[in-house]
């Protein structure tokens, strides 16, 4: 489904990501860790088609698409979203008008009618018990005034309205009691399936205790170094991220040698 | 790669930026001009002009003389230079200040009578003048040029005891009313261009509550300056008396024209004992293009006193045309326990200046006042806020509550804010609050990443930024300035 070859990309002239590579499947769940700073919200919201990122090589493809040449809004169209570390508020825009802008965007672009205000509101009532939100948000501006844990839950809402092909959510689990972890690790789970491919990206394991990822990568300076199954975020939990780092510039020094 | 990756995403900033461009820079859609005999002075003032004007509107001897004096202290006066606005100099030697279209000599009595060409250009305006359009609750008194045409509902307003017609006509049917209470809000000595308005008003509309009657509908004006070199001097005097309610909708259109235009109105509110008047305005006259050539200056003196104890006046207004604007719709309030209010959006875009804001005098014990206005700029737009509250030393209790927010979009425009408190009681309070944000790339990245178009995105923005002033508007307004801020009502409404 998605394909990244030696992606290259710079803020400002620093590079951040320094060649990665990544292959997700349909159907899998990936999880990205590694130290704070080592260039996963980057990935992240450059995969979602964020400006201000310069790519200096490398390629993206998104289900035979070259992802990178295209809108921020037609790659939400086609299926990619981000839950994003930090969901900016908008003040006046109420969370329902928001979501229900989106929703009928993407469903237009898939040549389906648009949803009315009432069922919209079906929908949307039945998704916000999965995440154990209240009503009273709906009317509520996007995000605004909202605790860090309720703008995560709000971003597990949107995912459950959107139902995309690939979701990518940048540190959700930060900011949740372990009861809110748990709700929105079982509104995940049952989002997996043979179609959809989720990538976790998160800098503890605490998360993948509660959905199990197929693939388990640890990114550090810009670079994957190294992939494992789930049980190597067990082991980043127990010894750190130190060890990888270092045998990971043993392995170079050796080819280089 | 490499080049090409740097281009595409050059290419993105620009196709953003650009769409942001296209919706807030839209062509003016109501430019167009219609073409109709017209009666008109030649241009130039003077006493003899004045004479003519009062001459052609067959007025009583206590208006000319009001006029008169109004003219001799405003060669006194010279214009004032305070505000934050830059614009060549105006000649008025070279300003009609009189032109009605022909058939006014005999006065249309019914829409029948009415010039076709006229009804078309309300047509296309979308102004409800047939009765049937009406139905949905507004009389209209439409003013075009300096003379009102047509004015629906009379009648059926006529049975409560409501007058409401062009000020002509209040002159020559309520002229004791009129002399009552004219000039008492804003007088002939107020300022420069409510000085030189008192001296050559050509029209505008009348509007008389009497106790305790609730007005059933909303009250409007569409007003449309359209002869060349035309400048347009409107005067507008509501007065709800003792327990009265009445809501005033003031719509204004221009069509395009290269010239800029003067347009310098006076609108007096008289709220007695118990009184509420609500006036909205929308306001979307022609801004000029995007050199800045063109469109309408507008300095108008908008002021409501709230005479009575316990009575209550709200201004809410859209500005979004106008070359300049120069306004500032303040309340006197002089009853105790009297509200005054003041609800405000302004954009600017190109190259318009707007100096915008209100004033609200505490003279009464336990009077409030809440202001909040909402200034978006784009392009070179520039957007002041001036506000001033004033509590006079026997306002015990006063209250104000100041809120005032800019929107920039992109990096060439401007935001101002000057507000002047002035508190000569101690029990007062007073609170100002401001706050200045751009519409945020992390904002718009946020929308579009759910799927939603960028210029379908800058409108939710814009329309969420806006939405407790459009909350004050009445519901048909409220849906007008939406689409003036270029908002698709689609999905808004859910
Ligand atoms: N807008 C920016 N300008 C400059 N540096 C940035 C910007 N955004 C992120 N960075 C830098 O890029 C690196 C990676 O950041 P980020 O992707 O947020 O890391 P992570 O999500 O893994 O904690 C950090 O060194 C950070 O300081
Ligand atoms: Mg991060």
């Amino acid at each position: 489904m998605l394909t990244i070859k030696n992606l290259h990309a710079q803020i400002n002239g620093k590079e951040i990501l320094r060649g990665i590579d990544l292959n997700i499947r349909a159907g899998e769940v990936h999880a990205i860790m590694g130290p704070n700073g080592s260039g996963k919200s980057t990935l992240a919201q450059l995969l979602a088609g964020r400006e201000g990122y310069q790519v200096s090589a490398g390629s993206v493809d998104y289900l035979g698409r070259d992802l990178l040449a295209m809108m921020p809004e037609e790659r939400a169209r086609e299926g990619v979203f981000l839950a994003f570390q930090y969901p900016v508020e908008i003040p006046g825009v109420s969370n329902a008008l928001f979501l229900k802008t989106s929703l009928n965007s993407i469903r237009k672009h898939h040549g389906l009618t648009e949803l009315d205000a009432m069922d919209f509101l079906h929908l949307l009532r039945d998704k916000m018990k999965l995440v154990g939100m209240d009503e009273s948000f709906l009317s509520r501006a996007v995000n605004e005034g909202f605790s860090g844990g309720e703008k995560k839950r709000n971003e597990i809402l949107q995912l459950a309205v959107l139902e995309p092909r690939l979701a990518i959510l940048d540190e959700t689990d930060s900011g949740l009691d372990i009861d809110a972890l748990k709700l929105i690790a079982d509104g995940i789970n049952g989002m997996r399936n043979p179609e959809r491919a989720i990538v976790l990206v998160t800098h503890y394991q605490r998360l993948l205790n509660y959905i199990v990822p197929d693939v388990v990568h640890v990114l550090s300076q810009g670079r994957i170094v190294k992939s494992g199954g789930a049980e190597l975020a067990l082991e980043l939990e127990q010894h750190g991220y130190g060890w990888v780092e270092a045998e990971y510039a043993a392995r170079n020094a050796a080819q280089e040698r | 790669m490499d080049g090409q990756a740097k281009k595409r995403l050059e290419v993105n900033m620009t196709t953003v930026t650009r769409q942001l461009d296209e919706l807030i820079g839209r062509e003016y859609r109501d430019g167009f001009y219609t073409t109709l005999a017209t009666d008109a002075l030649p241009r130039g003032l003077n006493e003899d002009i004045i004479r003519m004007i009062s001459a052609r509107k067959n007025e009583p001897e206590f208006m000319l003389e009001w006029r008169l004096k109004a003219y001799r202290h405003w060669l006194t006066m010279t214009e004032p230079q305070w505000a934050n606005l830059h614009h060549p100099v105006i000649d008025y030697q070279n300003i009609c200040y009189y032109s009605a279209p022909k058939s006014e000599k005999d006065g249309p009595r019914s829409l029948s009578e009415i010039d076709p060409e006229l009804l078309r250009t309300y047509q296309k305006l979308g102004i409800p003048l047939n009765e049937q359009e009406t139905l949905a609750g507004v009389a209209v008194d439409a003013v075009f040029d300096s003379v009102s045409v047509a004015t629906t509902f009379k009648a059926k307003l006529a049975e409560l005891g409501i007058i409401f017609c062009s000020f002509s006509e209040a002159v020559q049917l309520h002229p004791d009313l009129v002399r009552q209470y004219l000039g008492s809000v804003v007088p002939y000595t107020d300022n420069f261009f409510a000085t030189l308005n008192s001296a050559v008003f050509s029209d505008g509309s009348f509007c008389y509550i009497p106790p305790g009657v609730r007005c059933p509908m909303e009250l409007s004006t569409y007003f449309r300056i359209n002869a060349k070199n035309t400048g347009q001097f409107e005067r507008t005097l509501i007065i709800a008396d003792k327990d009265a309610y009445v809501s005033y909708l003031e719509g204004c259109t221009a069509p395009m024209r290269d010239e800029n235009q003067l347009h310098a109105a006076v609108v007096e509110l008289i709220a007695l004992q118990g009184a509420r008047i609500k006036y909205a305005t929308v306001q979307n006259w022609y801004p000029g293009d995007r050199e800045g050539r063109g469109g309408i200056y507008n300095f108008v003196t908008k002021r409501g006193d709230c005479r009575g104890a316990n009575s209550h006046i709200s201004w809410t207004q859209v500005e979004t045309g106008s070359a300049i604007t120069w306004k500032y719709p303040s309340v006197i309030l002089r009853g105790d326990n009297s509200v005054g209010e003041f609800y405000s959006v302004a954009l600017t875009n190109h190259y318009q200046q707007a100096d915008t804001g209100t004033k609200m005098i505490h003279i009464g014990r336990n009077t409030r006042s809440t202001v909040l206005s909402k200034g978006i700029s784009a392009g070179h737009g520039q957007n002041s806020y001036r506000g001033l509250i004033k509590v006079l030393p026997g306002a015990e209790n006063a209250r104000n509550y100041t809120q005032c927010d800019s929107l920039l979009l992109g990096d060439q425009c401007g935001a101002h804010t000057f507000p002047y408190i002035e508190v000569k009681n101690p029990s007062a309070r007073v609170e100002h609050e401001a706050s200045t944000s751009r519409i945020g790339e992390e904002q718009l990245f946020y929308c579009t990443q759910r799927g939603i178009a960028p210029e379908d995105a800058v409108s939710m923005i814009i329309n969420g930024f806006c939405k407790a002033v459009f909350q004050e508007l009445p519901m048909e307004f409220a849906v007008e300035a939406q689409k003036l801020l270029g908002v698709s009502l689609e999905g808004s409404t859910g």
